[in-house]
């Protein structure tokens, strides 16, 4: 086994195994309240890939951004959305972080700058090389950090935008989650190139990859491309090997893979491992190692508490958001209206621009 | 002024009045555009905000909308509208639904440009009429401007919005002249519909350059026929002025739609639903659709004259309509 990454300092690495128990137990969570129907459509979970998440997360500042895929889950949670909010989504509720218009595949949290969960694979490279183009004409030093699945490098966009990328000189980092599956074709069932640092090179974007079951190498190894591409204006592709425990979505039946390879990677467990490091190097004491768990596990009876009781979306609010009301849209223009007269929200808005200045 | 300078002027004068209004295309800056809409504007601004790019389509306009979440106003020009379709994916599942999926957090203030339209000789992959795929989405905007002054006016207004925006223009009117306001104010209201041409008996609606053509059709019609076509040109189909062709046809009692696009599932087809929903009682005989022919736009010269409207089928469909009644 190669040697360990250094620790960082004692706060820091506790607050990695208490984020990645969070994300574990969250996740656990989710795919049991799937089994109890709270949860409709698609769940995909991370379970197993907690050390890329929040080895990555940790490595931004907080103005940076974060864009992912639709495996979204951890990546809002490490970004500090709240539990209750993201279960909330989950739940389809009103108070879920996208108002229940999302769900598990899409969630956002534009304060903390975590900038999506996006359901079309490959889809989100663009939106990120946009995302960091505009770092570039403002001229500030954010970075965006975009992840992508290993079955995404096969997608038309993945060339256009590390050409466009590159060429551009965008201060923005590409982090191919290497779960080693698209969905359920293995890596090299789906990939003339396995590895997958190299994806990037002709197209002028260099790569590193990281050893994704370990928070401290991804961090370290994340630090150093997101260094690169903030002072050197450049960007880079990061390949962090991982496993996902789970199969691609609940509805998996796993005929693609052994149980034996499913548990040689169990084995090295990175929630695990990394809380066993810690007690081991005397970081945490093993009753601290169990609080941090039994933390995680009251956050997310919380988070189920909290989206148990928040309401479903009203029927009328069914149409919010699907324009910005302005100039251009007064109000909601539809076919649904079935009405020539006045559409909803015009009235009010009429009534403003007819008041006096205060 | 020509309908490519009014585009240009609305492009140049937006990008004075916001920094943070920039342009992204395939050949947009040395070369000056395929058609000459930003010629001059790389000179003017620079590389930083006139950006050539490589051939590329969805990932440029999937940049677009990355940079408009987070606060720039990309334009976006596309080198005809049969290319969107390499970006549909960024422009129906990102560009119109991100700011609904989210719950509202985020605006996506994009514009993206195009031409469209046969009558170039240019085949079934570079001539379509394709404003019905973009009608069909909720969360885009889309406008259709068939005069200099409502392409300059319609532009500006698409800028200044912070909604995703498709801008239709059409390569036949590129080069047609228009009287055009000089002020820089001049931002056309989208979900307004114009009038061209006054008349009581029969509403003819034209998309696009069909707006022209319908116009064209009018004159003859009262010419040769003593009918009083009312020509309404809607300018924009999201939102669109129903409000307008709904009173016309109130009055007129009948209506003909033209459009340059295919029948089925077509501008016409969704607003002869809207107008006999809505004014059934109204209607002295069905509604007529003039169309584009049901198939890929054919090369050869006498073939592609024949599959897209011209101003005798217009006559003809409303002579049919007025007499059937």
């Amino acid at each position: 086994m190669a040697e360990l990454h250094p620790l960082p300092e004692p706060g820091i690495a506790r607050d990695w195994l208490a984020t990645m128990l969070l994300i574990r137990r969250f996740e656990e969570r989710a795919g049991e309240m799937y089994a109890k129907a709270k949860v409709g459509g698609f769940l995909h979970l991370a379970i197993g890939e907690e050390a890329t998440i929040v080895g990555t997360a940790r490595a931004l500042r907080d103005s940076d951004y974060l864009v992912s895929t639709y495996r979204s889950h951890g990546h809002t949670l490490a970004r500090g959305s709240e539990p209750g909010r993201v279960m909330a989504e989950l739940f389809g509720r009103e108070d879920g972080l996208c108002r229940g218009r999302g769900g598990s595949m899409h969630m956002f949290d534009l304060e903390r700058r975590f900038m999506g969960g996006y359901g079309i694979v490959g889809g989100n490279l663009p939106l990120a090389a946009g995302m960091a183009l505009r770092a570039d004409y403002l001229g500030d030093d954010d970075v965006t950090v975009c992840t992508f699945g290993d079955g995404a490098s096969n997608q038309g966009t993945f060339g256009e935008t590390m050409n466009l990328a590159a060429l551009w000189k965008l201060p923005v980092v590409f982090q191919v989650t290497n779960n080693q599956f698209g969905m359920g074709t293995a890596l090299a069932r789906h990939s003339a190139v396995t590895d997958l640092r190299l994806k990037g090179e002709s197209f002028g974007v260099p790569g590193l990859s990281c050893d994704g079951m370990d928070v401290a190498d991804t961090h370290a190894v994340m630090g150093e491309a997101i260094c690169i591409a903030r002072e050197e204006r450049r960007p880079m592709l990061v390949e962090a090997l991982t496993y996902r425990f789970r199969g691609h979505s609940m509805a998996d039946p796993e005929e693609y893979r052994t149980k034996e390879q499913v548990e040689e990677w169990r084995a090295r467990d990175p929630v695990e491992t990394f809380g066993a490091r810690l007690v081991e190097e005397g970081v945490v004491r093993a009753e601290e190692r169990e609080a941090l768990d039994s933390e995680a596990l009251a956050a997310v009876d919380a988070a189920v508490a909290f989206a148990d009781a928040s309401p479903f979306p009203a029927p009328e609010s069914l149409y919010d958001d699907v324009y910005v009301l302005g100039d251009l849209v007064r109000g909601w223009y539809s076919v649904d209206e079935r009405s020539a007269g006045v559409h909803r929200g015009e009235d009010e808005r009429r009534m403003a621009r007819d008041a006096p200045e205060a | 002024m020509r309908y490519r300078e009014a585009l240009n002027a609305a492009l140049r004068e937006e990008m004075e009045r916001d920094e943070r209004v920039m342009l992204m295309g395939e050949d947009i800056g040395v070369f000056n555009g395929a058609f000459k809409v930003t010629a001059g504007l790389l000179d003017a601004f620079g590389e930083r905000r006139v950006r050539d790019t490589p051939i590329s389509e969805n990932t440029i306009v999937g940049m677009g909308v990355g940079a408009a979440m987070t606060g720039l106003r990309p334009v976006v020009e596309l080198m005809t509208i049969n290319f969107s379709l390499l970006a549909f994916d960024q422009i129906v599942n990102h560009a119109a639904h991100i700011r609904y999926m989210f719950g509202g957090q985020v605006e996506v203030p994009l514009v993206v440009r195009m031409p469209q339209g046969a009558g170039h000789q240019l085949g079934p992959t570079h001539s379509h009429c394709l404003e019905a795929l973009f009608l069909h989405v909720p969360g885009l905007l889309v406008a259709v401007p068939s005069t200099p002054a409502d392409a300059k006016g319609l532009l500006k207004a698409a800028i200044r919005d912070d909604n995703p925006v498709i801008f239709i223009e059409h390569e036949y009117l590129y080069g047609q002249r228009g009287e055009v306001p000089e002020s820089g104010d001049d931002v056309a209201e989208f979900g307004h519909a114009a009038i061209r041409r006054a008349g009581d008996d029969v509403t003819v609606v034209g998309i696009s350059r069909m707006a022209i053509t319908a116009e064209q059709a009018a004159e003859t019609l009262w010419e040769e026929h003593e009918i009083a076509a009312e020509v309404i040109d809607p300018r924009t189909l999201r939102p669109l002025d129903l409000d307008t062709i709904l009173a016309s046809v109130r009055r007129t009692n009948r209506c003909v739609i033209v459009e340059e696009g295919w029948p089925h599932g077509g501008v016409g087809a969704n607003l002869a639903a809207l107008v006999q929903e809505q004014a059934f009682d109204d209607l002295d005989a069905p509604i007529a659709r003039v169309t584009g022919a049901d198939l890929p736009m054919p090369y050869s010269k006498p073939l592609e004259q024949i599959a897209f409207p011209h101003e005798p089928q217009v006559v003809d469909a409303v002579l049919a309509t007025c007499r059937g009644a």
